[in-house]
């Protein structure tokens, strides 16, 4: 076996890479038309601004302060406020899903509100079955009823009310927090980990399917080219796919970018040739297609997704999971892609997540090579 | 008929079940993204590095402090005295907060001014931020109640909210996501099977040779449905079983209805992997159609995000997924034992869409044998 890199070799694979590429739609299809369709679907559909929430409101008793309270819940974009008279009508609605939740604003309560030191308890009741918008509806109706109070404690200028510690919120970076511009860049490393591992998985996993792949090992080319060849031809394609991302990000999203964009290419080609090296590992452990397609789901498309820190906090989860989402390479290219796109060329996370990037090019390609040649003995 | 439909069941078995490899990937994966995703995906937040800029040092700012740094939701990551540090330590991510009390906080509460603090919040992970910002307030609020207006009438007076959170009283994030990753995983292996089933025999020149057979098309598409549609329901019925013994959901609906519901949806997943499957002319064109279904479809199908919180386009495009009927439905079959009209609501658009893809992929085979 021949270990050497001949770089005349290695041309002459490259552009049988690049024929083959230009001839087979699918890698076409991947390189270009998946990473718009994922953006596109994924960018408008994955939300966690919750506005709008169908809510009630039961009033015990119509005054002008509990009407002045359920004019403050039906001003809020937030939710969409309606009223019922009593508990068990909010209950119902509750039950039959056309609702949230409810706040139930009591006689006794309605009683008091006439005297602001007299304590005003209301009961807030949400569908739990969707954990996340219930504690978001909660928080919504808490805020409306505070605000509410305040404004009327003022109006009534209660003068013997302290008003106390205030506190003030300041957003970095994305002051009006905006979730596309940060759903945006986390999506583009999804994204990304499924355009590079699929190039290589599925397009490779056929190669040795079919037996081309001995084909290619029994020339007088060396792994080490056969592998570069392939890293190589699809690294272009992949760079492509990234291009065409960033740009949809700035360009539709309106996404700010605030890095430079050589630091960008950069982080992005390790990333990327990280990628292609786990497809090109899984596709020689498989080879078959079937296990490659359900391999490189598993370990691509998902844990970016979920352990990534693009929908969920890495610091919130258990200690073994946060230990887990080490190995995940997206991670690191999350964390690069949300600061140069929103805080800008920050050395302290840049360079620390670019070497472990580059480490895991490494470290992939690597045991890919070893593996490649094993098969080729064994 | 039927000898030659179990004929073929038992020949698409064997390809699933022979092959370690191909036993693995068909068992394993599903139990292992239940068991990591469900810890992965928590909505709370916990841990949040917060960096103190105290300009005052009073016991009153201090007690302040020292309720932030005891509360679950953050942990002290050091503290600072200037504002090229709050910088600094934002941008680096060292801190995710810095709670920033100003030099005249003391003189203020005593002088019964309001008493400003201010929070720095990094904006960069805008879900994080407003959940942040939510537990600040709350510990501002409690400090207010209980220290400035301690032992006076305004200690119990203004509002206060009691919640109670029906189905799921502790708002547990993994009640929320288990009953949808059951649903999830197991598709996902289902489609996958099924859009290379045919692709594969396409590939290999074997599906001409099941043509000719005496298979009528009905009984070839029966052949292929059995296996996969058998292995997954009793995967969908492990997890169920996880679910409740080992991470201790309960489960409230009927155990029949869970069946059948899956029986349904499943049959519908299979219809759309089959017809993938029918129209690629290769495996690697199944694949990719399987990807760029599935891809969207685990987003659009409200198991991470609300579907209400889309935009009214995307909500109008998730109607064509079996996935987001199914995620509701599993959802209430584990937290709320829903009526048999609330069943059969999210049942039939998945019943449609079972019998369309069905029927073309059915259709396929048939013209190929015309």
């Amino acid at each position: 076996m021949n270990r050497l890199l001949r770089p005349r070799r290695l041309l002459a694979l490259l552009h049988k890479e690049f024929v083959q590429i230009l001839r087979d739609p699918s890698a076409i299809l991947i390189a270009f038309v998946m990473p718009v369709a994922l953006l596109l679907l994924n960018g408008y559909g994955l939300s966690l601004d919750a506005k709008n929430v169908d809510f009630g409101v039961v009033l015990e008793a119509q005054t002008p302060r509990t009407m002045s309270l359920y004019r403050a819940f039906v001003d809020t974009p937030y939710l969409a406020a309606r009223p019922y008279y009593t508990d068990s009508a909010a209950e119902a609605a509750l039950l039959r899903r056309e609702i949230k939740g409810y706040i139930v604003v009591r006689a006794e309560t309605v009683r008091n509100l006439a005297d602001e030191l007299k304590p005003q308890p209301y009961l807030v009741v949400v569908d739990g079955v969707d954990a996340n918008t219930a504690r978001i509806v909660e928080g919504y109706a808490a805020g409306v009823l505070g605000g509410w109070y305040q404004r009327e404690a003022t109006n009534n200028s209660l003068s013997n009310l302290a008003p106390g510690v205030q506190l003030e919120h300041r957003y970095w970076f994305n002051p009006e927090l905006r979730s596309t511009s940060f759903i945006v860049p986390g999506l583009i490393a999804v994204v990304m980990t499924l355009v590079g591992a699929l190039l290589t998985a599925m397009i490779v996993a056929r190669e040795w399917e079919r037996g081309t792949m001995e084909t290619l090992m029994a020339s007088p080319a060396s792994i080490l080219e056969i592998m570069l060849s392939k890293l190589l031809s699809n690294f272009v394609l992949g760079m492509m796919a990234m291009a065409v991302s960033v740009a949809l990000g700035l360009l539709l999203f309106q996404v700010p970018f605030r890095g430079s964009f050589l630091i960008l290419a950069l982080v992005s080609a390790l990333f990327l040739i990280s990628a292609l090296a786990l497809g090109l590992f899984i596709s020689t452990i498989a080879r078959n297609q079937f296990v490659a397609a359900q391999l490189t789901f598993i370990t691509t498309y998902m844990p970016a997704l979920m352990l990534s820190g693009l929908l969920f906090d890495i610091a919130s989860m258990p200690r073994w999971v946060q230990d887990l989402t080490h190995i995940v390479a997206a991670r690191y290219f999350v964390a690069c892609l949300q600061t140069l796109f929103l805080a800008g060329d920050v050395t302290a996370i840049l360079l620390p997540n670019a070497i472990i990037l580059a480490c895991f090019a490494l470290v992939f390609s690597l045991i890919t090579l070893r593996r490649m040649t094993r098969n080729l003995e064994g | 008929m039927l000898a030659r439909i179990y004929a073929l069941i038992v020949k698409e078995m064997l390809l699933l079940w022979k092959d370690r490899r191909m036993r693995f990937v068909v068992l394993m994966p599903p139990l292992i993204q239940v068991l990591i995703f469900s810890f992965a995906a928590t909505f709370e937040v916990r841990h949040v590095p917060l960096a103190i800029w105290n300009e005052d040092g009073t016991a009153a700012s201090r007690e302040l402090v020292r309720r932030f740094t005891d509360s679950i939701a953050f942990d002290l990551a050091g503290t600072i005295d200037n504002p090229q540090a709050v910088r600094d330590w934002i941008d680096s991510q060292r801190a995710s907060a810095v709670l920033h009390i100003d030099p005249r906080f003391s003189a203020d509460l005593a002088a019964n001014r309001p008493a400003r603090v201010q929070m720095i919040i990094d904006g960069r992970r805008s879900n994080v931020a407003l959940i942040v910002q939510n537990y600040a307030a709350t510990i501002v609020t409690t400090y207010n109640r209980e220290t400035l207006a301690a032992g006076t009438l305004l200690a119990d007076a203004g509002p206060q909210v009691e919640v109670r959170a029906w189905y799921n009283p502790n708002l547990d994030s993994q009640w929320y996501i288990l009953p949808a990753l059951n649903a999830l995983v197991v598709m996902v292996m289902v489609m996958l099977i099924n859009a290379l089933s045919v692709a594969r025999e396409r590939e290999l020149g074997t599906f001409d040779q099941l043509l000719v057979t005496p298979l009528r098309p009905f009984e070839i598409l029966v052949g292929k449905v059995t296996p996969s549609l058998f292995i997954a329901a009793a995967e969908a019925f492990g997890i169920l079983a996880v679910a409740v013994f080992a991470f201790g959901l309960p489960f409230r609906g009927s155990l029949a209805w869970f069946g059948i519901s899956f029986v349904i949806f499943l049959l519908s997943a299979i219809g759309i992997g089959l017809a993938i499957s029918a129209i690629a002319q290769t495996q690697q064109q199944a694949i990719l159609g399987v990807f760029i279904f599935l891809a969207p479809a685990i987003i659009l199908s409200g198991m991470a995000t609300p579907i209400d919180n889309m935009p009214p386009w995307c909500q109008r495009l998730s109607l064509i997924n079996p996935v987001r009927y199914m995620i509701d439905l599993t959802r209430s079959l584990y937290l709320r034992d829903p009526t048999v009209p609330l069943i059969l609501h999210q049942l039939w658009p998945m019943m449609i869409i079972g019998t369309v893809t069905l029927g073309f992929a059915t259709l396929l085979f048939r013209r190929r044998l015309g």
